[in-house]
C-alpha cells in the first residue's frame, strides 16, 4: 500500500516543462496567421464581395479561425496539458464570453429598438 | 489528488494522505497564469460588449470611416504578428539554452512591440488632433477604452520583457527564468489573440458600417 501511494505520487507528475512547439509549428502558425489576416483586410479594402453583411460574416469567420490557429500553434493549447484543467478554464471562459457578448448585444438592441423616442429614431441607422 | 482505496481483505493497515505531498517550486504556475489570462479575457469580453453596444452612437461626431486608416492598422497588425513569431523563436532558443540568441530574439520582440505602441499612439494623437477625443461620443469613449486597454497590456508586457531580459542577463537561463519567460510568452501570444478581435470587430467592421 505504501508503495502504491508512492507510485500514485510519481504518476501525478509535475509538469513544469511544457510542450513549447517546434520551429516548424511556429512557422506554420505564422504563415496561416498572415494569410488569415491578409484576406480579411483585402476583402474590406477592395470591397470584393460587394455585400457588406456577407463581408462582415466572412471576416468574422476568418477571425475565429485565426484565434484557433493562435491557440494551437502559439499558445500550444491541447486537451492534456495540466490534466485538462487549462482546457476546462478555456471552455468556461468561452461560455462566459459568449454570454457577455451575445447577451449585451441582444438586450441592448431590443432596448434601443423599443425605448428610443420616435423623433430620435430617425437619427439612428 | 484522490487516492482510490480498495477494500482490504488482508488486514493490512490503511494509509490516508492527511496532508498534501510537497510540490516542487512553480509546479502549478502555468495553470495559475492561464487562469489569470482567462480573467483578462473576460475583461476584454466586457469591453468588446460595451463597444458593440455603444459603437454606433456617434453623437453627430466622426464615424469609423472618417477616422480609421486601414493601411496603418494593417502595418500595426503585422508588427504584433511579427513580435509573436520572434517571441516563439526566443522560446525555441531558450529551450536550447542559448542565452545570447534568446536575448537577441527578446530584444527584437521588444522592438516590434515598441513599434506597435508607437503606431497606436500616433493614431490616437492624430484622432485627438482632429477633435475625435474620448469625450466626443459614446463610440469614441468605448473605442479608446477597448483599444487603449489592449495598448496598456502591450506596454506592461514590454516593461515585463525588459525586466526578464535583465533577469536573464544577471542569472542566466535558470529554471525560474525559464518559467517567467514561459508566462510572458503566454501573455504576449494572448495579446495577439485579443488583437485579432480588435482589428476585425473594431477596425474592419467599422469600415463596413
Amino acid at each position: 500500500m505504501k508503495s502504491d501511494t508512492h507510485a500514485a505520487a510519481a504518476a501525478h507528475h509535475h509538469p513544469d516543462q511544457h510542450a513549447h512547439g517546434s520551429l516548424s509549428t511556429y512557422l506554420l502558425g505564422f504563415v496561416l496567421s498572415v494569410v488569415l489576416t491578409a484576406v480579411p483586410f483585402w476583402l474590406v479594402m477592395s470591397g470584393e464581395l460587394g455585400n457588406k453583411q456577407v463581408t462582415a460574416l466572412v471576416i468574422m469567420g476568418f477571425a475565429v479561425v485565426q484565434i484557433v490557429v493562435h491557440m494551437i500553434y502559439f499558445l500550444h493549447m491541447n486537451t492534456s496539458s495540466e490534466n485538462g484543467w487549462t482546457m476546462m478554464a478555456l471552455i468556461f471562459t468561452i461560455v462566459m464570453v459568449v454570454i457577455a457578448l451575445s447577451g449585451s448585444l441582444w438586450v441592448m438592441h431590443h432596448l434601443t429598438a423599443n425605448m428610443m423616442p420616435v423623433h430620435e429614431m430617425s437619427g439612428m441607422k | 489528488m484522490t487516492i482510490s482505496v480498495k477494500p482490504q481483505q488482508t488486514g493490512e493497515p490503511l494509509f490516508y494522505l492527511a496532508d498534501e505531498h510537497p510540490h516542487p517550486e512553480g509546479w502549478s504556475t502555468s495553470l495559475g497564469f492561464w487562469i489569470y489570462l482567462m480573467s483578462d479575457c473576460l475583461i476584454f469580453a466586457i469591453l468588446f460588449a460595451t463597444y458593440g453596444v455603444l459603437g454606433a452612437n456617434y453623437a453627430a461626431g466622426p464615424a469609423p470611416k472618417d477616422l480609421f486608416d486601414l493601411n496603418l492598422v494593417a502595418i500595426n497588425t503585422s508588427m504584433l504578428l511579427l513580435s509573436s513569431i520572434t517571441y516563439g523563436f526566443a522560446m525555441l532558443t531558450m529551450q536550447q539554452g542559448r542565452i545570447k540568441a534568446t536575448q537577441a530574439w527578446l530584444a527584437i520582440t521588444g522592438l516590434f512591440g515598441l513599434a506597435f505602441i508607437g503606431i497606436e499612439l500616433t493614431e490616437f494623437a492624430h484622432m485627438i488632433h482632429e477633435g475625435a477625443t474620448p469625450q466626443r461620443s459614446a463610440f469614441l469613449s468605448s473605442f479608446f477604452t477597448l483599444v487603449g486597454t489592449h495598448g496598456l497590456h502591450v506596454s506592461f508586457g514590454l516593461i515585463w520583457l525588459v525586466t526578464l531580459m535583465i533577469q536573464v542577463w544577471r542569472f542566466g537561463l535558470i529554471e525560474a527564468n525559464q518559467r517567467r519567460l514561459m508566462c510572458l510568452s503566454m501573455f504576449w501570444h494572448f495579446l495577439d489573440v485579443v488583437w485579432i478581435g480588435v482589428f476585425t470587430f473594431v477596425y474592419l467592421m467599422g469600415m463596413l458600417r
